[in-house]
């Protein structure tokens, strides 16, 4: 399974890489939320942003920050499976990461990561927001559609409030790499509408944007 | 640094290992290995690029280039540099994130004389 991109550039991430903005209903709704009541538990499984932790805080929310996606390529999480294959093992993953206590969040901005986490722990995964999730509480989630590539940039966002979100390509050098080599992580997959209904099956509610920069918006509701 | 404007400050180098209790009233600048608790409230700390913290730091400013396991307490300020990795919770008054720094914990932002604020 690749899990990068291949790539002839391997200059590091800077300060001055290139930020896209896009317009996100799915944000959009969201900022409401967060622009009117405080004291909101917020989860943020990006990779760590100061605008957005400046945001949560500045408005009197709670901000946990955890990078799933680079956690999940700690090869000390690494096993193999019945068949030799090299798999993250995802009860090990799940003791080290996402250990919160159960109803503990209003909002969990999952981001892209569904799409380019490996496949055994996309379902823990999600049963586990479920769990730390208040019931009521919102999760946001982005999925390519059919129309990207394997090679589609993995961002990362930053959000001010509004339905516009600052996008970052995100890199990592592979493990055991120096950090001049880091890398963008690889589409692992694309997931359709029923895959995802399927992926949310426990959830109370589901709401789909359709975008133009072939992405998928979900909104879900606990 | 500018000698008219030196201050005390203490240094575990990046070959020692310390394991206990820190505490005490001047700066202290970590490249080495401390697991444990670290204490100085009216005073600075820095975890160099070697550094690798598993101690909670209580402080009035701390910045960050190493690695850091531990719940860490700014009365003032925290810098968390570009390659600084922290897990734990963090409180402070403002907070600075350099991009690719990583940070997987808790952030409460304690607004006292004025609004927090955090900038990368």
């Amino acid at each position: 399974m690749k899990l990068f991109r291949s790539s002839s550039n391997q200059s590091e991430t800077s300060a001055t890489q290139q930020k896209l903005t896009r317009r996100s209903s799915g944000i959009g709704e969201i900022a409401r939320v967060l622009n009117s009541q405080e004291g909101l538990y917020v989860l943020d499984l990006g990779s760590t942003s100061a605008n957005n932790i400046q945001f949560f805080t500045g408005h009197g929310h709670k901000n946990y920050s955890e990078d799933l996606l680079r956690f999940s390529l700690d090869p000390s999480l690494r096993v193999q499976d019945a068949n030799g294959n090299s798999i993250v093992d995802p009860d090990k993953f799940l003791r080290e990461n996402l250990s919160y206590q159960n109803g503990q969040f209003d909002i969990v901005l999952c981001w892209n990561l569904p799409d380019y986490m490996e496949e055994n722990l996309v379902k823990p995964t999600i049963d586990r927001l479920w769990s730390v999730m208040k019931p009521g509480g919102l999760l946001l989630a982005f999925f390519h559609t059919r129309d990207a590539g394997p090679d589609s940039v993995c961002y990362r966002y930053h959000v001010d409030g509004t339905d516009m979100l600052e996008m970052q390509e995100v890199k990592f050098a592979p493990p055991g790499r120096p950090s001049s080599e880091k890398q963008s992580p690889r589409l692992q997959r694309v997931f359709n509408n029923r895959h995802i209904e399927n992926l949310f099956r426990d959830f109370a509610s589901i709401k789909f944007f359709l975008a133009r920069d072939a992405i998928r918006e979900v909104l879900v509701v606990r | 640094m500018d000698p008219s404007q030196a201050k005390e400050l203490a240094t575990i180098g990046k070959s020692l290992v310390i394991k206990g209790e820190l505490s005490g009233s001047e700066d202290l600048y970590i490249d080495g290995q401390v697991e444990g608790s670290i204490d100085l409230r009216t005073h600075s700390v820095t975890i160099g690029p070697n550094g690798n913290v598993k101690a909670g730091i209580n402080a009035k400013a701390i910045v960050v280039q190493g690695r850091v396991d531990g719940s860490l307490s700014a009365a003032d300020r925290l810098d968390l540099r570009k390659s600084a990795v922290v897990t734990g919770d963090v409180t402070t008054q403002r907070i600075s994130i350099e991009e690719g720094a990583f940070l997987k914990g808790k952030v409460d932002i304690q607004k006292e004389a004025g609004k927090g604020a955090a900038s990368s």
